[in-house]
Order: structure tokens, then sequence, then C-alpha cells
């Protein structure tokens, strides 16, 4: 009986220090180290930043809200582009409070850009993201906007086109995944044409 | 073929050209046969003084549970006084507060149990002391504690007859030191250099080029990140986990992060018969495995690709498929794969929200959860297959009139009656748990509790029964994933969840150890034209119907409540 004891006294003192020499191991050199070597990486390891003139305007992989009709919009998102509460809007496929709001999507789609059809606005535009801070929009998403912007801006369509097929990003590798569109460097590139003008 | 498909393909082919030789190095390790990663031996030797352990003290079952428990119970206390306290204590750039103690307890037991369901939200809920000195460590040794449990059963069917199952803190050690922290360091570095942060700087802000002023969640990400994948934890840095641009910041990402999180439990498998010489049986499993994970994945990807009916009839285009809680960067094809595995696999990080999944895709995820042993989580995965291996020998001895074998012992009634109890949890669990939360929700809406329980859910009808359906499932499954539309941060679903996780964890661990235990002290009989083999293709079948039987009769009602009435609904 009493060597069980002792058995189980050694087992519990083990379990202190393994957990002790575990955690020098696992939650200070461990993670030190990547931040170090994170310093190297763009961004040095806090993000990305996107700067205009100086100020920082935005981090690159993070969408920011668009709402302004001279510039394309995101999309929707269930948190309002909040990079301090990422979430998706959690409704499910037959809510029908869920349904009334992508129909309002598509109504407003719609007004601001008149000359589309409904077949033409891809799902991406009328549905939140999955962590509402979504960057990009399908490339058929930006196409549907060309009109507006180039009539907002008073530009050329075929600018803004070129624009749009710049800021387009093809599938890694070229093979690998979807093409998809930065929101907000083609904004910025937008930007940028007008006040070169 | 499009880019998306060939995505998913290539995805595929690399997890299995990583984890097949992955698999045959652990054999190695774990049997202490010569292999490349031996400079790191004096590490180990150093950890081992350090905390007083001897690594070539033998063990046998008991010994080797007692200290698995132990230890565990060590890391729940630690955790959670510091998850409590956790505002009084340095390392809290953003200020956030400390944890209730309903919500202390379920995250503890979540992450000890690695589940790592998550109730509070990475911005606002934890600090960054918390997010790695408790979650990511816990995300390593709760994964290294089911590889080491793994290795216990295998170690028992190697030798003829044994009690020796070696030593358990060796195999925990090794498991850290020549598998998750050289491969998370690697996969750390990719995620940094890929945009992910990894630096301790807090919250920042800017103002947006439409002139909002936006707050930016930051801080040590990409150390979490790649173990939370390589561990099969899947509880995220983020709230969004691996949706969230920081967490997941690419294609290329989301490849890497879906590969690390499928190749240990293949591995595992592959280890299991290379380790006890068996390599037929290793690949017997890994087949029966690979097919139960296509036949959930195919029906997922069909499900998502065809889009939302009801968005449909909007006359919108949907031509990549259903893109509500999902990025553009993955698109649904890599989302509705990544469903699948995260669902096989107990990992649970998402990058797409499964609540506004298709609800024939939410019948897809739960059923992968509830079945729990196609590759399934780091070690876990392979105890919970044993089980359905052993009631597939017993009913395979009943049929054919002898006692049962299993690799040469005899099984017997003490081991069949562990093996049933351990089968008949998991419904246990998630049914009284889904039913108790039901009668709630239904009965005592107004009850006068800080959170409503006519609140809790997101969506109304047959998907608001699922997203309760979801959480319990998802807790015994160990998975960690959520509808998460549900409101889950609140007394019921704390105490109740953590109180399931903990079954859900512990007794499928002890089940299929002290069955390995029990058989491995038997007299080995050697094989015969009568003994059963478990490596043909007949058996590989029979387990197969056995895994259906027992998952159909056990859950086909509840699902039939849930995701099957809404999707009938939805066809009308």
């Amino acid at each position: 009986m009493t060597t069980n004891k002792n058995k189980m006294k050694k087992y519990i003192i083990q379990s202190i220090r393994l957990t002790l020499v575990l955690i020098v191991l696992l939650c200070v050199l461990y993670p030190i180290s990547i931040a170090l070597a994170g310093r190297f990486s763009k961004g040095n390891g806090g993000g990305e930043k996107i700067t205009k003139n100086g100020k920082v305007i935005g981090y690159a992989l993070l969408g920011q809200s668009f709402t302004k009709p001279e510039y394309f919009w995101g999309r929707p998102s269930a948190v309002g582009y909040n990079a301090a509460g990422s979430a998706g809007s959690n409704k499910g496929p037959s809510n029908p409070d869920y349904l009334k709001e992508v129909s309002n999507r598509i109504d407003t789609l719609l007004k601001y850009n008149p000359t589309i059809k409904k077949a033409d606005i891809p799902a991406d535009m009328v549905t939140a993201s999955g962590s509402g801070l979504d960057p990009n929009i399908s490339e058929q998403g930006a196409i549907i906007q060309i009109k507006r912007i180039a009539a907002y801006r008073k530009i050329d369509e075929r600018k803004v086109t070129e624009l749009v097929v710049e800021n387009t990003s093809k599938p890694f590798l070229g093979l690998f995944g979807p093409s998809a569109v930065n929101v907000l460097k083609l904004n910025l590139a937008l930007d940028e044409i007008i006040s070169k003008k | 073929m499009n880019t998306e498909f060939l995505g998913i393909i290539a995805t595929f082919l690399l997890t299995l050209v990583i984890a097949i030789p992955l698999g045959k190095y652990l054999a190695k390790v774990f049997a202490g046969e010569k292999v490349w990663t031996d400079f790191l031996k004096p590490l180990e030797t150093g950890i081992y003084k350090l905390s007083g352990i001897n690594p070539k003290e033998q063990m046998n079952w008991k010994q080797h549970l007692k200290v698995l428990l132990l230890i565990n119970t060590v890391w729940i206390v630690y955790g959670f006084f510091v998850l409590l306290y956790q505002d009084k204590l340095p390392f809290n750039p953003d200020g956030n507060p400390g944890m209730t103690p309903d919500l202390a307890f379920n995250t503890i037991i979540s992450f000890v149990a690695n589940c790592n369901l998550q109730h509070y939200s990475g911005e606002t809920g934890v600090s960054y002391l918390t997010q790695q000195y408790v979650l990511m460590f816990l995300q390593f040794v709760s994964a290294a504690t089911g590889i080491a449990a793994a290795v216990v059963l295998f170690k028992a069917f190697r030798d003829k007859t044994t009690t020796n199952l070696g030593n358990f803190w060796e195999v925990f050690v090794k498991s850290i030191t020549r598998l998750l922290l050289p491969l998370s360091i690697v996969m750390a570095l990719i995620l940094t250099f890929n945009g992910t942060p990894a630096s301790y700087e807090g919250k920042d802000h800017f103002i947006s080029m439409q002139g909002d002023t936006v707050h930016v969640s930051r801080g040590p990400a990409a150390q979490l990140i790649a173990i939370k994948h390589l561990g099969t934890n899947g509880g995220g840095y983020f709230g969004a986990n691996s949706a969230h641009p920081f967490e997941n910041p690419s294609y290329f990402t989301n490849m890497v992060e879906m590969i690390a999180q499928t190749i240990i439990p293949i591995a595992m498998v592959i280890c299991f018969g290379y380790f006890i010489r068996r390599r037929k049986l290793g690949w017997t499993i890994f087949g029966v495995m690979t097919i139960g994970v296509l036949l959930l994945m195919i029906p997922t990807l069909t499900s998502e690709l065809g889009g939302n009916s009801a968005i449909a009839k909007m006359g919108i285009s949907q031509a990549t498929g259903a893109m509500e809680g999902k990025e553009v960067r993955f698109g649904p094809t890599a989302t509705a794969y990544w469903s699948t595995l995260t669902t096989v696999i107990s990992t649970g990080s998402v990058n797409g929200m499964h609540d506004s999944t298709m609800p024939l895709t939410g019948a897809w995820q739960l059923l992968a959860m509830m079945i729990n042993g196609f590759y399934g989580g780091c070690g876990v995965g392979i105890l919970n297959y044993f089980i359905y291996l052993i009631i597939a020998v017993f009913i395979s001895g009943l049929m054919v009139g002898r006692t049962p074998e299993f690799l040469g012992h005899k099984v017997e009634a003490r081991e069949i009656k562990i093996a049933a109890l351990i089968t008949l949890l998991s419904p246990f669990l998630i049914l009284v748990g889904t039913a108790l939360s039901a009668h709630l929700f239904t009965h005592y809406g107004n009850a006068a509790w800080a959170v409503q329980p006519k609140t809790w859910l997101n969506n109304p009808n047959f998907h608001g029964f699922s997203e309760m359906l979801y959480e319990m499932t998802s807790s015994n499954a160990n998975n960690g994933s959520g509808f998460e539309g549900l409101g889950d941060n609140n007394s019921f679903w704390n105490i109740s969840t953590g109180i399931v996780i903990f079954l859900g964890r512990f007794l499928p661990i002890i089940g299929p150890v002290a069955i390995a235990g029990l058989l491995a002290q038997k007299k080995y009989i050697p094989e015969s034209a009568g003994t059963l083999k478990v490596d043909t293709k007949t058996f590989a079948l029979m387990t197969f119907a056995v895994i259906i039987v027992l998952n159909a009769l056990s859950y086909f009602p509840a699902l039939a409540l849930g995701p099957l009435a809404e999707y009938f609904t939805m066809l009308k």
C-alpha cells in the first residue's frame, strides 16, 4: 500500500515538473523564436500595412467597408468589417429573415448598377463572408460594378476594366483555387488615377 | 478541369505523400530504432532529467492510464485558474476581462480534451498570456496525450504476450520533440512569411479609405495556428478561426492548413501497421477510412457546389457554389473539402461557417463527427476505430460460431463489455444532451436565467434544432467546430458541453487502452486455418458495415429531425 502511495506521489511530482519544463520549451522558446523570425517578414510579423501619402489606410489582408458609389464595394459583412471582432452571419440556408436580407441586397445592387441583369450578380456580392473581413470579391463581382464606377468618376470604362484585370490575382501557381479581386488595392488604384489627372 | 477541383486533388495527394513516410518514421521513433532526428536525444534527456523521469521504467496499462489522467488533472487545475484571473496577469495588451467560472470550466476542459470548442472569441475573450501559456500549450500536450495513448495500444499488439507496455512519459515527450514541435516550427514560419501575425504587438487602429476608424486585433497567432492544425485541435486565434484573413491568408496557406490537420491521423494508421509488423492490417484500415472519408466528401461537394436553392430562385448566379459564410480566396470547393476533413478528423477548425452550409452538408458534417473514426483525431482516431474493430471481431465470431480472436488473443466477455459501453456512450451523450437542450428551449424558454433559453438559437425551425444537435455532437466527438449561431456562452451550454467533452474524451481513451492491455496479458494463440483474419477485404467490409449500422441505428432519428427535415422543406 505504501509503495502504491509513493508511486502516486512520484507520478504527481513528475507531472508537475514535466509541465513546467514543457511550458518553457513550448510557450517561451518556441513562440519567441518564431516572433523573432517574423521580424523579417513583410509587416515585421505584425501584419502587412498599406499606406497612402505616408498614412496607414489599412492592412493588406483585411477587407474594409466600402459603401460610397464611387468605390468598388466588397462583400456584405456580418460584423461591418470590424477587425477586432471577426465573425460570419451564421444564418442557415432556409432562414426566412436571411433570405429577405439577400433579396434586399440584390435590389440595392440593381438600384446602383441599373445596367446589369439579375443573372449577372454573383453569389459572393449578396452573401456575408465567413470572417466578415473578406478582402476579395470574385471577378464577376467587380465586372458588374465597372459601369457605375466609370460613370461616378467620369473616367473611361476601359480604364476601369484594366484596373480590375490588374488587381485580379490568378489561381495559386496558375493551377489551384479560384481567382479573386482585392477590393482595397483596386480602390487605391482608382484613387490614384484621379489624383494623377 | 477547373482550378478549384485541381486544388483539392493536389491537396489530397500531397497529404498522402507526406503522411505515409511520416507514419513509417513514427513507427521507428516509437520502437526506439535509429532515425535521422536522433540528434534531438540530448534535448529529451534534458527534459527527463529536469522532470525526474526514468524513460526506461516499464509501465502496465493501468499505470499508463494513471499517469495520463494525473497529468491531465494538473493541466485542468493550472489552466482553470489562469483563465479565471487572466485580467490580473501580465501579457494582456488589449485589456480583456477574466473568464467567468463556467466559461473557464468549459474552455479548460475543451482544450485539455483536444476538443477546442470555443465559447469565447479570440479577440475579446483571452489575453496573449492565456492564448500561449494555456491554450497553445494544451494544443501541444493534448495531441501528445492522444498519440501516447495510441502507442500503448500499439505496444500491446507488438509482442505476443506482455504486460510491459513501455513508458508513457517517453512516448509523450517524443511525440512533442520528434513530431509536433518540429512540424509546428516549419508551419509557423510558412504562415508568418505569408502574412499571419507572429509578434506580441497589441491592438492597432487606422483610418480606412472611407474615413472609418478600424481597430485591428493581432498578436502571436502563427505559432498557435500551426499546432492547432497539426495537433488536430482546431481552436483558432481569432473568432472567425481559419476564415480570418490573418489566420489563413491565401489559397496556399489554406492548402498547408488542410494538409497539416490530416497528416498525423493518417500517419498514425500507417504507423500502427508498421509498428506491430502487420503492414497489411495498417493499409486495410487506411483503405476503409479513406473510402469512408470519400463517401462523406463527395456528397458534401455536390451539395455545396449546387448552391442554395432558395437563393437560386431569386435569379442570381451561384456559378461556383453556395457563398454564405465562405471566403472568396478559398471558394466553395476547398471549403467543402475542408468541412469534411475537419469533421472526420477531430480538428474542428473551419475556413467557412458551418452554420450557413446547405442542409445536407450539415448532415454529412454531423455524421462524420458521430462516426469519429475515419482518420480521426491525433491518436484518438485509431483508438475509436479499434472499438469498431473489436465489435466487428465479436460479431464475426458469433456468425461463424467461434470464440472471437484479435491478433492472436481471445476476445472475451470483459473486453466486449468495455467495447459495448464505449459504443453506447456517444449516442447517450449526444442524444440525451440534445434532448435536454431542446426540452429547455421549448418548455422553459422564458426561464429567468441570465440568457433565456428562447434566445439561444440564431435560426428558426429545423435548423435551430440542428444547431443544438451539432453542439452536442461536436462536444462528444471532441471536434470543437460549431454551428456558431448558437448562443453558447452561458451556464447551461458551458457546463453541459464541458461534461460531455470530458466524458467523450477520457472514456474512449480508457476503454481501448484497457481492452488492449487485457488482451496483451492473455496467452498468444498461433494463427491456424480457423483464425479470423482481420487484414482481409472481407473483414474490412465487415468493419465498414458495423460502423454504418451502429451509427445509422443510433443517429438517424436525430438527423431526420434536423438537417434532413430542413432539406425536404427546402425542396418544396
